[in-house]
């Protein structure tokens, strides 16, 4: 059975292919998953490798990114610190995934107290604005990757179980959900086997568009100090790493990392808004 | 109207009284006893100062009791004491507050005005290059998160053009206008793109009215129009938005002020966790949340001053 979400999704005509700016959005992120990816090939130095004679070079055929203060190049500590920007966002979103969408289709299915209960939870989490609610979780827990994933998971929970709720809400009263009550199926049943799965796309499509966000969430943790910990490559944290040598004059060990994390934010939001526009799932 | 405005208050309050007791019982939420959480954890602790402590939480009583005083005495400023800075909390934030408060401020003009500004722009000059300029720049300037924004401010204006201090808040209204430029700028970059496309829509969606044709019409002039007939009948949306977007801002000086290295409220909770001082970040976590939770409330009690047309629907 093709869930009606899909029909937005028609056929392939000449208005469905990408834009310029988002086939430059996709290329810059194959680029940097392979970098991500060949790290361990394409990157000239290890990335922890500390050289004190060589700190803060500039940019020259040894180190064609320069290096930082302790001497590290710093073109292989972006190439490795895509590892972690990338997997990090990942791994938050899909806890936030799960657990979200949990609650919003409980949320939407049950009604009454239960649904009460989840938006009601839902109010206080949005009372912390921007990462505040997360910042506390750090607070208790102490700093750390780990606690950072694990609090921003818990963090983009309630926005993804709101958006849940609205798309399970319209999908529960399609006649095909009646049908397989009448056929005497379960409410948890139908839920796992056909509604949930109906709603993939638009919520894969929520997810893409949060996925920049994410990304941004964690670096700021990162610089703070609240996320990666030296000597990662985190790029977050080496925008700290490197913010001291900028008054010094010294830009690349601050702007290297920052321009990356820029770039692949702005690549997927304007990937995630095209695939959500096409998804049906724009917020 | 009165029902309203009471209804928004008891939601205010209750959200307010389950935001505090999610800050407040956090403690619990920690590994061993709180006691020792609350006071930095790591070091060796005199058993006196422990029932300093457990004096000052309560900590000995049921946990709904604790909460009450302690709720209590925060509505009287009593924050409890800093075991960092051996001092009490709610002076280390009236110390720093303002500068906190006039960095919003500073960034909330900067916001509005550009962002503002931007929109209307974009709207009058809807499908031209200015448009797609406006909408294509300020999407670029959301994607990019403060602190690396703050970084290649510092760079540019800071370092290379030497037109800016890199560092601090500055004395005096000059001085602290001064000082305060790039950090409130790298604050409000991030705003922009929303500020810009509400405002953009809101003034497309006010410009399709009919009165706006007739008093074209009419022979009014075109910067009339825009003013008095789009713009006017636009507000609403937009004023609810650089509400809400202000509000948020409190909880994104914690980036900026950490970047700038601004003694103000952000840093000083950026600083309590990385030296697990814990009922500072608590004070600052309530302070913030409290902030942002009136805050919206107020914007959504003013809503229907500015358009009278909200009041009649929700009546």
């Amino acid at each position: 059975m093709s869930a009606p979400t899909l029909d937005r999704v028609g056929p392939k005509t000449g208005k469905d292919r990408r834009p310029a700016g988002v086939m430059i959005a996709d290329g810059t992120l194959v680029v940097v998953v392979l970098a991500a990816l060949l790290a361990p090939l394409l990157a000239p130095y290890a990335p922890d490798a500390i050289d004190l004679s060589a700190s803060l070079v500039g940019t020259g055929p040894e180190h064609l990114l320069g290096t930082d203060s302790s001497g590290q190049d710093l073109l292989s500590r972006v190439l490795y610190g895509a590892r972690t920007s990338l997997v990090a966002p990942i791994l938050l979103l899909a806890i936030a995934a799960v657990l979200g969408v949990t609650l919003g289709t409980l949320a939407a299915w049950r009604g009454g107290w239960v649904d009460t209960v989840v938006s009601r939870l839902t109010d206080v989490m949005y009372a912390f604005p921007g990462l505040l609610f997360t910042v506390l979780i750090i607070a208790v827990f102490g700093a750390g990757m780990t606690t950072s994933v694990l609090a921003l998971g818990l963090a983009y929970t309630p926005t993804v179980a709101k958006y849940t709720r609205s798309v399970a809400l319209s999908e529960r009263r399609k006649p095909y959900i009646d049908a397989y009550g009448v056929q005497g199926m379960g409410g948890a049943r139908i839920c796992a086997r056909y509604l949930v799965p109906n709603l993939g796309r638009s919520i894969i499509g929520y997810l893409v568009v949060l996925f920049g966000e994410a990304l941004m969430s964690l670096a700021t943790l990162s610089y703070l100090g609240f996320g990666a910990q030296p000597p990662s490559s985190d790029w977050g944290l080496m925008v700290q790493e490197g913010q001291a040598a900028v008054v010094q004059g010294a830009l690349l060990p601050a702007l290297v990392p920052g321009f990356a994390i820029a770039l692949v934010v702005v690549s997927f939001n304007v990937v995630g808004v095209w695939a959500a526009d096409r998804l049906g799932s724009r917020r | 109207m009165l029902a309203r405005i009471s209804r928004r208050l008891a939601g205010l309050l209750a959200t307010l009284l389950a935001a505090s007791f999610v800050i407040f019982a956090a403690v619990y939420a920690a590994p061993g006893d709180p006691a020792v959480f609350l006071a930095g954890g790591r070091d060796k602790l005199s058993p006196e100062k422990l029932e300093l402590v457990r004096a000052q939480y309560h900590l000995d009583e049921p946990l709904v009791v604790q909460y009450g005083r302690w709720l209590g005495d925060c509505v009287q400023l009593d924050l409890g004491r800093s075991f960092k800075y051996s001092d009490q909390v709610a002076d280390l934030l009236a110390a720093r507050f303002p500068t906190t408060l006039t960095l919003v401020a500073y960034a909330t003009v900067l916001f509005v005005v550009l962002g503002v500004g931007a929109g209307v722009l974009a709207a009058v000059r809807r499908g031209t290059w200015i448009d797609s300029t406006v909408v294509g720049g300020t999407t670029l300037a959301a994607s990019v998160p403060s602190f690396v924004s703050a970084i290649a401010l510092v760079a540019v204006f800071g370092v290379q053009l030497g037109w800016f201090p890199v560092t601090g808040s500055g004395e005096g209204f000059a001085g602290t206008v001064h000082h305060l430029t790039l950090p409130a700028l790298s604050l409000a970059l991030g705003a922009l793109a929303l500020i810009s496309r509400v405002t953009r829509q809101s003034m497309v969606d006010a410009g399709a009215a009919d009165h706006v044709e007739v008093a074209r019409a009419s022979g009014i002039r075109e910067r009339e129009i825009v003013v008095r007939h789009v713009l006017r009948n636009a507000l609403g949306p937009i004023v609810t938005m650089c509400g809400l977007v202000m509000a948020g801002m409190l909880a994104g000086t914690v980036v900026v002020e950490t970047a700038f290295g601004i003694s103000g409220i952000g840093s000083l909770l950026v600083g309590a966790i990385n030296t697990h001082d814990f009922p500072v970040a608590q004070a600052v976590l309530l302070l913030m949340v409290t902030g942002y939770i009136v805050v919206t409330t107020l914007v959504d009690l003013v809503h229907p001053l500015l358009d009278p047309r909200v009041k009649e629907a929700s009546a």
